[in-house]
């Protein structure tokens, strides 16, 4: 978007210049717009072609694992013969078996408590940052990016120790008199929300702070001059001025927790059936790639809708802003 | 700053992507082993006599290796997958085959377990065996006393019958989560053959299975070694080394955790770590040389003095630590022994069936 209004605004400004420099202007804002679409052909649509191609592909006991690879050995007849075997064969045998679509229903609902948990933590802390003297704050956006520094899989084992009946938890609340029985929450889907929350808290609170901290303050004062009580000027005021962030965060949290695989595997119950265990049994047990890459393609499918409405908010914000 | 920090990487890149190339020329092995699984000794005393520098990655699990060979150009010259994995591999055209006269350590292999491996690769033309261990029973000792009155397990019941397991639900019991070695253990225990492809004889394992399920804590394939080891469960059944390595860790834990091993008298699983060389390996000579290596009997018997498996090598024998050649768990003796299985590969149709049985199992959809 922003590369968009950047190539329009840019020939405009070298107007006043000779011919050649305006060319070399216009070249430069077109080079421009091409790296990002350069990238979104070499990361995204190449990948993406070569999976949904696997998926059209049948098992084979070979290498690679699946029939027909597609390439010009054969000549253009043996590649376009080659095109003739793809089917949808992969995509029916989805819908056959309930598994499939119970694990894609149940990693979306995981994934929408959690965003919404640590929505409702990580909004606090935004706020209360954005809020804090200018001085500070700089220390406390250190304080949320810290944990990065040290490995996401040892800080998720790190929580084992923490819940596991005989861990730091329990010891704590046993000790405090407040149970009498260890609470089971390692291997249960409370220690995969925990884990999640954990997790993804700072890609909820970074886009949180920033619109917030953008967000002019006198408007509240305005509204307490006005008479307006606190908590209504927070619905009516800061809350819809900090929606962006509260979008970009949900969609930050929300979509990599869909095909989270690491947490619930370490954190969850061996019931727990998500749409990333599945994925993974089908590549490494089944060794069934092309069965893989068809639940791979429905589940990026299930992914684009959220990104889309992210984008149509954006652009819809941006027009406001003009 | 920051520009000048991209750049720097960038020439750093460049100049490592040209240091390598000037020494393509030095020898080198490229080796794919399981982790924890070596004396890193022997690769070091390997580097001084032969003047080949090793380059030593490890995995966790059969899948990872069997994804990357099958993916093509992994990189490796030498390979360690189990029994079945190898077998199917084989089939897939993933290995080339051994060139004997430049292995002449292969006199000192043990012909016990050859013959064995042999269902995986016939006539042993692909690999070498490196370990093999059994699948079995390891506990927790006092735990287990005192949920069920004695400190000996011997049998598969103690797992497959749920009045017994019930009584072990509340100190915590992990399983395997590896149909290929549970699902044949279950068929074992009724009495039905491990190797068995039988839909209606996978569905009468599902049927054992799900009636121990709820008193199963847990499948996981690598978590019960420390679970075992701080006492935080009482049974798990799981590979013979992995059960070792808790019951080391829990002796220099000195916390008071005993851990016991057991092979069922029904009879275990044995699996067997196989080294091959993948068909697109680019050095073939060192790879070989490094086989070789492997095979002399002390260079394999350091090993499997550090990893506590037993190893395929009869030679090796005489340099093995007394305690280990002489622990039934690790080398069982002759009549265990006659009772061990082996598991072959699924075809893809049965390992589907296999697979969705376990899903079933392990969640209950």
């Amino acid at each position: 978007m922003s590369a968009v209004t950047a190539a329009t605004s840019s020939p405009a400004n070298a107007a006043g210049k000779s011919a050649p420099a305006r060319l070399s202007a216009a070249f430069v804002s077109r080079l421009v717009i091409i790296v990002p679409y350069l990238w979104l052909l070499f990361f995204f649509l190449v990948p993406f072609i070569i999976v949904f191609k696997i998926s059209l592909s049948q098992t084979a006991i070979a290498m690679p694992p699946y029939t027909p690879v597609l390439d010009f050995r054969g000549g253009i007849p043996g590649f376009i013969s080659g095109l003739g075997a793809l089917n949808f064969d992969n995509y029916t045998w989805l819908t056959q078996d309930a598994l499939y679509f119970n694990a894609y229903v149940t990693s979306v609902v995981v994934a929408a408590i959690s965003t919404v948990l640590t929505l409702l933590v990580g909004y606090p802390i935004a706020y209360g940052m954005a809020r804090a003297p200018a001085t500070i704050r700089p220390t406390l956006l250190m304080l949320v990016i810290l944990p990065f520094w040290t490995s996401f899989l040892i800080r998720v084992y790190a929580w084992i120790g923490i819940l596991k009946p005989e861990g730091l938890l329990n010891q704590l609340l046993l000790a405090s008199g407040i149970i009498s029985q260890p609470l089971i929450i390692l291997n249960t889907y409370t220690a995969i929300f925990i884990g999640i929350v954990y997790s993804y808290l700072p890609f909820m609170v970074l886009p949180l702070y920033s619109s917030l901290e953008k967000m002019d303050h006198t408007l509240i004062e305005a509204a307490k001059d006005l008479g307006c009580p606190p908590t209504s000027a927070f619905w009516k005021i800061t809350f819809p001025l900090s929606l962006p962030g509260v979008i970009a965060g949900c969609l930050l949290v929300f979509i990599p927790a869909v095909g989270e695989f690491v947490i619930p595997d370490l954190l969850g119950g061996s019931q727990t059936l998500m749409i990333g265990r599945t994925l993974w049994n089908e590549f490494f047990a089944n060794r069934d790639w092309p069965v893989s890459s068809a639940v791979a393609v429905i589940l990026l499918l299930l992914l684009i809708v959220p990104i889309m409405i992210f984008q149509r908010a954006q652009a819809r914000a941006q027009e406001q802003d003009q | 700053m920051t520009r000048k920090a991209l750049w720097l990487s960038a020439t750093s890149a460049f100049l490592a992507v040209f240091t390598l190339g000037a020494h393509a020329e030095d020898r080198v092995v490229n080796v794919f082993n399981w982790s924890d699984y070596i004396d890193s000794s022997i690769i070091d005393d390997f580097t001084k006599e032969t003047g080949i520098k090793v380059v030593y990655d490890t995995f966790d699990s059969n899948e990872i290796l069997e994804t990357k060979l099958l993916a093509g150009g992994s990189g490796y010259d030498v390979v360690v997958p189990s029994g079945n994995f190898l077998a199917r591999q084989i089939q897939a055209g993933v290995f080339q085959k051994l060139d004997k006269s430049k292995l002449p350590n292969i006199s000192n292999m043990w012909d016990t377990v050859m013959e064995r491996t042999a269902k995986y690769d016939p006539g042993n033309e692909y690999s070498i065996n490196y370990m093999w261990g059994t699948v079995g029973i390891g506990y927790n000792i006092k735990k287990v006393q005192a949920a069920l009155g004695t400190d000996k397990i011997d049998s598969w019941d103690v797992f497959f019958n749920p009045e017994s397991l019930a009584k072990l639900k509340d100190c915590g019991v992990y399983v395997l989560d590896s149909p290929a070695d549970i699902i044949p253990a279950a068929l074992k225990y009724l009495g039905l053959d491990p190797n068995s492809t039988s839909p209606d004889e996978i569905a009468k394992a599902e049927e054992t299975l799900l009636k121990v399920r709820p008193y199963i804590r847990k499948f996981h394939s690598s978590e019960y070694i420390n679970a075992l080891a701080n006492g935080d469960i009482c049974l798990a059944v799981g590979w013979s080394g992995d059960v070792f390595q808790a019951r080391n860790r829990a002796d220099e834990a000195k916390q008071g955790v005993e851990i016991g091993y057991s092979v069922p008298k029904e009879g275990a699983q044995m699996w067997f770590d196989q080294m091959a060389i993948p068909a697109d390996a680019q050095h073939v000579a060192e790879a070989h040389e490094f086989l070789n290596y492997m095979m002399k009997p002390e260079v394999i018997a350091k090993s499997s003095n550090y990893v506590l498996y037993a190893n395929g090598n009869k030679a090796s024998q005489q340099f093995i630590d007394k305690a280990i050649l002489e622990d039934p768990a690790i080398y069982p003796d002759a009549a265990t022994l006659q009772k061990l299985y082996t598991v072959s590969p699924y075809d893809p149709k049965t390992q589907r069936i296999i697979t969705r049985t376990w899903t079933k199992i392990v969640t209950g959809q």
